[in-house]
């Protein structure tokens, strides 16, 4: 029986303990529902609980384990001098015993014996049922190979048998349990909780994982190059890493021209996209007519629908020739790919961010500030300007911030449209590069893994990611303050 | 001038349909004014004349009109979607809802003290100074300093924030913060201070100070308090109206009202069998 169709099943039989719990709680109750201390579905599902997880546990548990199981299995068997040789030849043999083990699946028991015993080919015989075989199979990978089946028919059956058996005692044991006094909605609650907990756990001891992975490969790096030719360095050029050679290779890895590229980028994407945004939250939440708000706050929303790499290629096709040709024309020498070009087009592409989160805080002033302001006098610009926008700050900068680390760890729109030269210039006709660009960059193509060029994309990461968590959470507690200030 | 006599003529026949004294030097007048907000209608044909230098009481059972009328009268229903008036209210006899009028500049004159104590997140003298600032009230540093005072002083808020004037609005007692938006009103030098229920969020004790204080203003103002306790009602009120189900059903001075109501509903209202 297969591992789904076994699952299945146990589900299967969860159902019908559910079915037989309600009603054996129903007979307890004598007619009278509130003589049990849960209600009837409590019941229901703490004895289909006791019948699924032991089970269900199990087969998962085992489906994990099997692959490690069956491959000691299949080492006892082999001959000491295959064991001693290289790790590559090994795994060759394993995965060669597995093809065999496979093919002897497809044969009939009295084939087989009938086979071994009259020494045909293994080859043409396996080859005929659709396995192929390189070379005819040695004696001690024949008996590896049986050995594995029989192990892994074992396994089939007894997981099947075990896992069912469970199920079976988990229903008996936790239906003798049912009486009228069963608190079977605390031990169903506590059950249910500790699924919770396992599902929020997952999402922290991921980040913490990948955090973990970039922290160990970011120690690798720095035992290679020094720090302080990371962090202060302003030359970046990283050369190419020749497979086999150690140290540096001549390579220079100064952060300072990548951090000076995001910045000044993110800076003018901002440039843009704030006043825009902002005005249009204005817009939205003081002006505009309920009709008109909901047609154009969806449509604002719609630019954030935009995947980064189609405004990547908008910078590149459109507006990056578009800038160089204007520029040719009043005789300014723009680059195609510059600091302009991937700044407004980030821009436009953080409008949304501003202009929904700071028509969220707006709109989260209280009225009765308004009518306050109105009712003293004040016109509705008078109100916006003096009552309401220094009411909604906070929100406001808060939404800013979180726009800026967006802006910061943004990477299509600027492999396309900033260019690949580390430069650190403040003319933003000229290209510049970020960290982002330059992570790709290092990590694309034909690498050798542990090489300086190719692990420094983990620093970068890690002082991105570091950047951006900062912001992050800067960025929330402002949100936080402003929430608590009003609600 | 025609709109003013026009309007005198209006107060005037308007003036006879009032009972009591006080009809016939109304600061305020309404006649017929009906609000719809949409379809339906708040308000039908309400006539009301209120008198200058006194207190007038709008009473009536949740949802009856009087804070739709009340904000009628300085235009706050401006704001509302869908929000219609129709029908005359004039201010010293010119017609407040007239294209020529300026909306800021009748908001001025007409204050209003809304049912949740609403200062401004900012310090309690830019609370104060707020109104003065946008109207250009003071022409220097003094005289604004000098309005703050005044309006704290007449808002009897003074003796408890002269020490910490630059604290924020916002960190004050509820009972202090409706004194401070009183205090805000007075500060740009209104004729009429309306109030909507200014006492629904207070305690007993801050709900006393606020009734003396209204008590204290009705010297230099003419003040219009929409309130749900009739108690409040009587205490403070020479003119009381009562509203029910969008009709404005009796108005008279407050005693009368509230001795010898001549409509069986104002009756009922107040001895509490309908509300």
């Amino acid at each position: 029986m297969t591992r789904l169709l076994l699952s299945a099943l146990i589900l299967a039989l969860g159902g019908a303990a559910y079915g037989l719990a309600t009603d054996r709680a129903r007979q307890l109750s004598g007619g009278k529902l509130s003589n049990l201390h849960s209600r009837l579905s409590y019941y229901g599902f703490f004895v289909a609980l006791w019948t699924v997880l032991p089970a269900l546990l199990l087969v998962i548990a085992w489906s994990i384990a099997e692959p490690m199981v069956m491959h000691s299995v299949v080492q006892s068997q082999l001959p000491a001098d295959i064991l001693t040789k290289s790790k590559a030849e090994v795994a060759m043999v394993d995965s060669s015993i597995g093809t065999i083990a496979d093919g002897f699946q497809r044969l009939t028991p009295t084939e087989l014996a009938a086979a071994l015993a009259s020494k045909t080919s293994l080859v043409d015989l396996l080859g005929s049922k659709g396995v192929a075989l390189g070379t005819e199979p040695e004696a001690f990978q024949i008996a590896a190979a049986q050995q594995l089946n029989r192990w892994s028919d074992l396994s089939r059956y007894g997981i099947t048998t075990i896992a069912l058996g469970l199920a079976a005692l988990g229903f008996v044991l936790s239906m003798f349990r049912l009486t009228g006094k069963l608190r079977a909605r605390n031990a169903v609650e506590k059950i249910m909780l500790a699924g919770l907990v396992g599902a929020s756990t997952v999402a922290i001891l991921t980040t913490a994982g990948i955090v973990l992975s970039m922290l160990l490969e970011t120690i690798h790096f720095f035992q290679k190059v020094p720090p302080q030719d990371f962090f202060l360095s302003t030359v970046w050029d990283p050369r190419f890493s020749a497979a086999g050679s150690t140290g540096t290779a001549g390579g220079q890895f100064g952060l300072l021209p990548l951090l000076w590229g995001t910045t000044y980028i993110s800076l003018v994407a901002l440039v843009v996209a704030v006043p825009i945004g902002l005005l249009a939250a204005i817009y939205m939440s003081e002006y505009a007519s309920k009709r008109v708000r909901t047609v154009v706050k969806p449509m604002l929303e719609l630019l954030a629908g935009i995947p980064t790499i189609v405004y990547g290629l908008f910078a590149l096709i459109s507006f990056g020739p578009f800038l160089r040709d204007a520029g040719a024309a009043i005789g300014v020498p723009v680059s195609a790919s510059s600091v302009l070009t991937a700044g407004f087009v980030m821009g436009i592409m953080l409008i949304p961010f501003v202009s929904s989160l700071s028509d969220d805080v707006i709109n989260a002033v209280p009225q009765t500030l308004r009518d306050g302001s109105l009712g003293l006098g004040a016109t509705r610009s008078e109100t916006i300007k003096q009552v309401v926008l220094p009411a909604a700050l906070p929100g406001v900068i808060g939404a800013v911030l979180l726009a800026a680390s967006r802006a910061i760890g943004e990477t299509m729109i600027v492999v396309l449209a900033a260019g690949i030269a580390a430069n650190i210039t403040v003319n933003p006709l000229q290209p510049v590069t970020t960290m982002t660009v330059k992570i790709v960059s290092q990590l694309t193509g034909d690498l050798e893994f542990n090489s300086p060029q190719t692990l420094v994309a983990f620093a970068l990461g890690l002082t991105l990611f570091t950047i951006t968590l900062g912001l992050n959470i800067y960025a929330l507690s402002v949100v936080r303050r402003f929430r608590e200030h009003y609600e | 001038m025609v709109a003013a006599s026009d309007a005198s003529v209006l107060n005037g026949s308007g003036a006879k349909t009032l009972t009591g004294p006080g009809a016939h030097s109304g600061k305020i007048s309404a006649r017929d004014v009906n609000v719809f907000y949409g379809e339906n209608q708040a308000l039908k044909s309400v006539n009301v004349g209120i008198p200058e230098r006194s207190v007038m009481a709008f009473i009536g059972p949740s949802g009856c009109g009087k804070s739709t009328f009340l904000r009628c009268i300085n235009r706050m229903n401006d704001t509302i979607a869908g929000c219609r008036v129709t029908g005359k209210i004039t201010l010293d006899n010119e017609d407040i809802y007239d294209s020529k009028l300026d909306v800021v500049q009748l908001r001025a004159r007409v204050g209003m003290v809304f049912q949740k104590p609403n200062p401004f997140p900012k310090s309690i003298f830019d609370n104060i100074a707020y109104g003065p600032r946008i109207h250009g009230l003071a022409q220097s540093k003094t005289d604004l300093e000098g309005i703050v005072t005044a309006s704290l002083k007449k808002a009897g808020l003074w003796d408890e924030v002269k020490d910490r004037l630059k604290e924020q609005g916002t960190g004050l007692s509820g009972g202090q913060q409706q004194r401070l938006c009183i205090a805000r009103a007075i500060a740009v030098g209104p004729e009429v201070i309306l109030m909507d229920e200014p006492c629904s969020a207070l305690d007993p004790i801050a709900t006393a100070r606020i009734e003396e204080l209204i008590d204290d203003l009705r010297k230099n103002f003419t003040i219009v308090i929409v309130t749900h306790s009739m108690q409040q009602a009587a205490r403070v009120s020479q003119h009381t109206a009562f509203f029910h189900l969008g009709s404005l059903v009796e108005k008279g001075e407050t005693q009368q009202i509230f001795m010898a109501p001549t409509d069986k509903r104002t009756q009922d209202y107040i001895t509490g069998r309908i509300g």
